[in-house]
């Protein structure tokens, strides 16, 4: 069987200026991966073009999942297919309840899949369990997709849209940052829930905090592009003790 | 995202049809004469034929307004056809006998004419060419004492009713459209609701414009008594033609004293094409009367058709603790052009008015919110608040807001929010990453847009609005 | 009546024609042709519709004559206490150098406008020509036919100017009937920084005369500039302004309009948004009781990408005072990423007093972020309540409430001197509206 994901050789830039320069990655079935790296070094970008969005451009490599070129094929097929982003900065949809939103990207789901459109009343049934997972009550349904929550309220309803959706695939953007303990714990504790022998999670972060709660199999570390170092779980010690800059030779700009 | 909105293409409009019948249709051209065989042909009252006489002779006073903020080529009113009907006419009493083209062309606009299949709990007045072919479940509302007829049919059965409240919200001297309409109107719809009487279902008049070259011009007069209540949905659909045509409505609401009226409307008239080639020229004045204590009158409108629309829909808030309110979305696509917004004028003491816009831009649509809150001296303890959110989908269309507040109470708080957003590439990333097409996603945020709008509409209707959204739209966003 | 100017124009021309440069002559020329073209403007003119200006138009000024003397003494009043500022002193119309200081500051360049015009300047012609084409208002093109005197100020690149210049215009007791037509113009160079402060101020309470201004200011790139406008006519006397300003790349202006005089006072601010990162704050504080009518308009022009306006318009109404304001926010289609926030808010505080008010927007770009918000009403009554709850009398609460209403605007002047006294000058306002309040009961 094919990997999960398999990254060749990506290049990927934003208007003139390159970003990826050549990146190599393999992601199995039941294995999580985290990537880490200083700002600025396309970690962002990296899960964003693998989820194909249209501010970047890829020039160059190649990006499978499941055994398929997915680097012509648009964002929603790519979804439909299995890729789930949670979104570093999760965006605000005003008027549009959190209820309405979900069940429609759960019947595109269903329906890439040749599945029925489940209706709303069944889909309440499913929703209530999912929310449990993440510490909500029915309440949140009501309110619009994020508009007005606070962060670490935005970062839940990633892991409540994930839980919902099931992804192949998730890639977990920065989802510890502006979180309070609190909120780390039940993001961590729904990411762990939902890991199955079948999927497979990329964990992009900058520090080391999130790995205590969601242990990593892989730790890669990305610098100006490229993947500069790849290690088990205790590269992550490692450079939560002595920085980036013993990689990258150059010190971290704050 | 700019650069899809360049081919802004596949604006398709079903409804576009032209429907082949054989009209009585008078010479174009408008003097008294004109007036007098219109109302002659209609068998009207010498009250009425005065009265039209009298509106003909202020309208020649009047000019043309040109204060909206609206272009278009001069309008030839001497080479308009001023009255049009089907030449089979139904006769009244009996839907059975409408034209079977007619009927065909009502069911393939999704408005059958006949009880047993129609939307149940709605009944409707059709008027085809400015002229009523046909009005469901008359007997059932006439059982509850609800007048629900043609307006023409109203002047013959019931002319006490209009010679009292014609014109008494909308004068014929009110403006150069109003006093035009008040001369040569041909038909339209009348709603009287007794005292205390709920009406049990929605009326709604499904208007059509089927000939070439003619102006329309309805009316429709909504009377509810003390404690009664109604609403009333409008429809509007014409054919695809190279040329402009001319509508110019009048609509009058009055409220007594406890009333409640709410007005809907979804106006799909044709847009003209992508160029801004033909399509209907909307101007309507509609207004309503809060006449007695507690009455309340509520506008929601969707307005995705039309080349050009320029309507406020307005309420006098007479009474005393009366309520106005205005709910509405406007799109303009392509060349559209809306100037569109209410009037509230606060009279009574307590008085309380709503008014939620939300302008939707997108193509090289130019859309204006006009508004106008007017609170008197003695209107004390009045309220207002007015929210206005424009959306502009690409970089070569326009939005403005021109809302008027004029105060003359200190006890009066009148507030007034205005924003401005566009559909977020962020936003629609998002929702394609949940598995949503761009389609989907933008009519999604578009919705959720004008929801505040949508729930204030009968939910069949709301259905159809946010249909019609989605279409309108279509092909503006890649 | 507009024959009325029109002749005073030939009886000028023909006065001063021959010590005027030529070219000032033709502006002049030019001017009064616009005027006589344009008239009054009326009622059914869309940016005079609430502003009803005939006992103003219908009077016939004439122009101001030789000035009763005015001392140092009478002007302390107005100086904020700060007699060593810099300051240009016009006095019913004509530069008093006497009352003037103008010491010598690197960079600064100021002299009043006829000395100028009579000195030959080499940027004048073109910078007064620009500035003319640009006025929109007949009472601007009425100014640049008139206006005899006025201000001058150029500041250089680089330049920094630690105090303000206040630049004062004096109307003397006994000037009934009278106009002025005073003309400034300020261009400030790349990144150099001024304070500004313009006052207009009638020493006799009852006088009944008319000051018609025009002023333009221009921001170089990256320049800085607060500018507050002080505007304390008699109450008897009209007041009609124009403040142009133009900005380039990166500058930033902020502006504080505050008005109490006038029996009809009206200020047109148009700022225009030249340079992406330009940045322009719109303050405004206003005053009505009696009949006075205090109309503000005010324009922003977004012309181009990157920019940010920010308003924010008081007033506080009484008696059968009626306020004006229409605020206009105009973006371009190449002013992407605009950031433009309107807010005007006004209090009624009598039940004759009016206001109309019309913030407007026009948008032709799709990527900015707008809004506008009005509020008319009266105090918040929970507020007033709570104040009352803590024994504080009701009357004084309303005065607390009306003055933290005001304050909220106040507190954006950052010269401490010129706050202080226009906070004290808004309680006498306050208190005195108290009393006759009292008395009338």
């Amino acid at each position: 069987m094919a990997p999960l994901l398999e990254i060749i050789d990506l290049r990927a830039s934003v208007g003139d200026k390159p970003i990826l320069k050549g990146v190599d990655l393999v992601v199995n079935r039941g294995e999580v991966h985290a990537i880490m790296g200083p700002n600025g070094s396309g970690k962002s970008t990296l899960v964003q073009a693998i989820s194909g969005h249209p501010a970047y451009t890829i020039t160059g490599g190649s990006i499978r999942f499941d055994g398929v070129d997915i680097g012509e094929i648009p964002p929603e097929e790519r979804a439909q297919a299995g890729i789930f982003l949670a979104f570093q900065y999760p965006v605000e949809i005003p008027g549009v309840t959190n209820a309405y939103f979900l069940r429609a990207a759960y019947n595109e789901m269903r329906k890439a899949r040749g599945l029925e459109e489940m209706d709303p009343i069944d889909f309440i049934d499913l929703l209530e369990e999912k929310l449990k997972l993440v510490e909500w009550g029915p309440e949140i349904m009501r309110r619009a997709v994020n508009a007005g929550f606070s962060g670490g309220e935005k970062k839940r309803n990633e892991i409540l849209q994930m839980a919902v959706l099931e992804p192949k695939l998730a890639l977990l953007d920065e989802t510890d940052s502006g979180l309070d303990i609190d909120a780390l714990r039940i993001v961590a504790k729904g990411v762990n829930a939902l890991k199955r022998p079948d999927n497979a999670y990329v964990v992009v972060t900058h520090y080391q905090r999130l790995l205590d709660h969601i242990i990593p199999d892989i730790v890669h570390v990305l610098a100006d592009g490229q993947l500069i170092k790849t290690g088990g779980k205790e590269l992550a010690f490692e450079l939560e003790a002595r920085g980036y800059e013993w990689l990258t030779g150059t010190p971290e700009r704050v | 995202m700019t650069e899809s909105v360049e081919s802004l293409v596949n604006r398709d409009y079903k409804w576009g049809f032209v429907t082949d019948i054989e009209a009585d249709q008078i010479p174009a051209g408008l003097d008294e004469d004109v007036v007098r065989l219109i109302s002659a042909k209609k068998g009207e009252p010498p009250f009425l034929l005065e009265w039209r006489l009298k509106a003909y002779r202020g309208w020649l006073k009047m000019t043309e307004p040109h204060w909206a903020n609206i272009k278009y080529s001069p309008i030839d009113y001497q080479g308009m056809v001023y009255y049009a009907a089907p030449r089979t006419k139904a006769p009244l009493g009996s839907l059975d006998d409408v034209d079977p083209k007619i009927r065909e062309t009502y069911d393939k606009l999704g408005i059958p004419l006949t009880e047993q299949k129609i939307l149940s709990g709605v009944a409707v007045d059709a008027v085809f060419d400015s002229v009523s072919v046909g009005t469901t479940y008359r007997r059932q509302l006439g059982e509850m004492g609800i007048i629900f007829c043609s307006f023409s049919e109203a002047v013959r059965e019931y002319p006490d009713l209009i010679q009292r409240y014609l014109g008494s919200v909308v004068p014929a001297s009110d403006n150069f459209f109003a006093a035009l309409n008040s001369a040569v109107f041909s038909d339209g719809s009348f709603v009287y609701v007794p005292k205390g009487v709920r009406c049990p279902m929605d009326l709604s008049t499904y208007f059509r414009i089927n000939a070439q070259n003619t102006g329309q011009f309805e009316r429709t007069l909504i009377v509810a008594d003390e404690g009664s209540y109604v609403s009333y949905l409008e429809g509007c659909t014409a054919p695809k033609r190279d040329e402009n045509q001319l509508h110019a409505a009048v609509v009058e609401l009055v409220a007594m004293a406890g009333a409640t009226i709410k007005y809907s409307t979804v106006q799909n008239w044709y847009a003209g094409d992508e160029d801004g080639k033909g399509g209907i020229y909307n101007f309507v004045t509609k207004r309503g009367k809060c006449a007695g204590a507690g009455a309340k009158i509520s506008w929601t409108q969707v307005e995705t058709g039309s080349a050009i629309t320029w309507k406020y829909p307005s309420v006098i808030l007479q009474g005393d603790n009366s309520i106005g309110e205005f709910y509405s979305v406007a799109v303009t696509n392509a060349c559209q052009q809306a100037d569109t917004g209410t009037k509230m004028i606060h009279i009574g003491r307590n008085t309380k008015s709503t008014v939620v816009s939300k302008g939707i831009s997108a193509g090289r649509g130019q859309n204006s919110y006009r508004g106008q809150v007017k609170v008197m001296p003695r209107a004390d303890g009045a309220r207002n608040y007015t929210q206005c959110d424009s959306m502009l989908i690409g970089n070569r269309c326009g939005a403005h807001t021109f809302p008027y507040i004029d105060v003359q109470n200190r006890t009066a708080a009148v507030e007034h929010e205005a924003s401005t957003s566009k559909i977020g590439e962020d936003q629609i990333f998002y929702l394609k990453q949940r598995g949503l097409n761009t389609e989907n996603a933008i009519s999604m945020i578009v919705n959720g847009f004008c929801k505040e709008v949508f729930r204030e509409l009968p939910m069949e209707f709301a259905v159809e609005a946010q249909k019609l959204l989605g279409i309108s739209l279509e092909g503006s966003v890649g | 009546m507009i024959e009325h100017y029109l002749r005073e124009y030939e009886v000028a021309a023909a006065d001063g024609g021959a010590t005027a440069p030529g070219w000032f002559r033709s502006l002049q020329a030019d001017a009064i042709e616009l005027f006589r073209a344009s008239g009054f403007p009326g009622p059914k003119d869309e940016e005079w519709r609430f502003t009803p200006i005939a006992p103003l138009v219908r009077a016939t000024f004439r122009p101001a004559g030789s000035a009763t003397p005015v001392g140092l003494t009478d002007l302390e009043p107005f100086l904020f206490g700060r007699l060593d500022w810099p300051r240009l002193v016009l006095v019913d119309g004509r530069f008093s150098p006497e009352l003037s200081q103008l010491p010598s500051i690197a960079g600064l360049a100021i002299a009043n406008l006829a000395s100028v015009v009579k000195s030959g300047d080499g940027d004048l012609a073109s910078d007064l020509a620009e500035a003319s084409g640009r006025t929109v208002t007949p009472f601007a093109s009425l100014n640049a036919a008139l206006g005899m005197d006025g201000t001058v100020l150029r500041l250089a690149s680089d330049s920094v100017m630690e105090e303000p210049v206040h630049l004062v215009h004096v109307t003397t007791p006994g000037s009934d009937g009278t106009v002025t037509h005073p003309r400034l113009l300020v261009v400030i160079g790349e990144r150099a920084r001024a304070q500004v402060i313009e006052s207009y101020v009638g020493l006799g309470s009852e006088g009944c005369y008319w000051t018609n201004v025009v002023c333009d200011v221009r921001l170089s790139r990256g320049a800085w500039v607060e500018h507050t406008r002080i505007q304390r006519e008699s109450e008897s006397a009209y007041h009609t302004g124009v403040t142009e300003i133009r900005q380039e790349a990166d500058s930033h202006y902020r502006s504080f309009s505050f008005a109490i005089g006038g029996a009809i006072a009206r200020h047109d601010l148009r700022s225009r948004l030249g340079g992406s990162g330009a940045e322009a704050l719109l303050y405004g504080l206003y005053f009505g009781r009696g009949d006075q009518l205090v109309d503000n308009h005010t324009t922003i022009f977004h012309d181009q990408p990157d920019c940010r306006s920010w308003e924010v318009y008081k007033g506080i109404l009484t008696d059968r005072a009626h306020g004006v304001f229409n605020g206009k926010i105009i973006v371009q289609p190449i002013a992407q990423k605009t950031d433009a926030k309107q807010t005007n808010r006004a209090l009624l505080l009598s039940d004759t007093a009016k206001i109309d008010t019309k913030p407007q927007l026009e948008i032709f770009a799709d990527d900015v972020k707008c809004t506008h918000g009005a509020t008319v009403g009266n105090l918040d009554p929970l507020a007033r309540f709570y104040l009352t709850s803590r024994g504080i009398p009701d009357r004084v609460a309303g005065e607390l409430l009306t003055y933290a209403f005001a304050a909220e605007v106040l507190n954006e002047i950052s010269a401490e001197p010129v706050r202080t006294v226009l906070d004290r000058l808004i309680h006498g306002r306050l208190a005195s509206d108290r009393l006759e309040a009292h008395d009338a009961r």
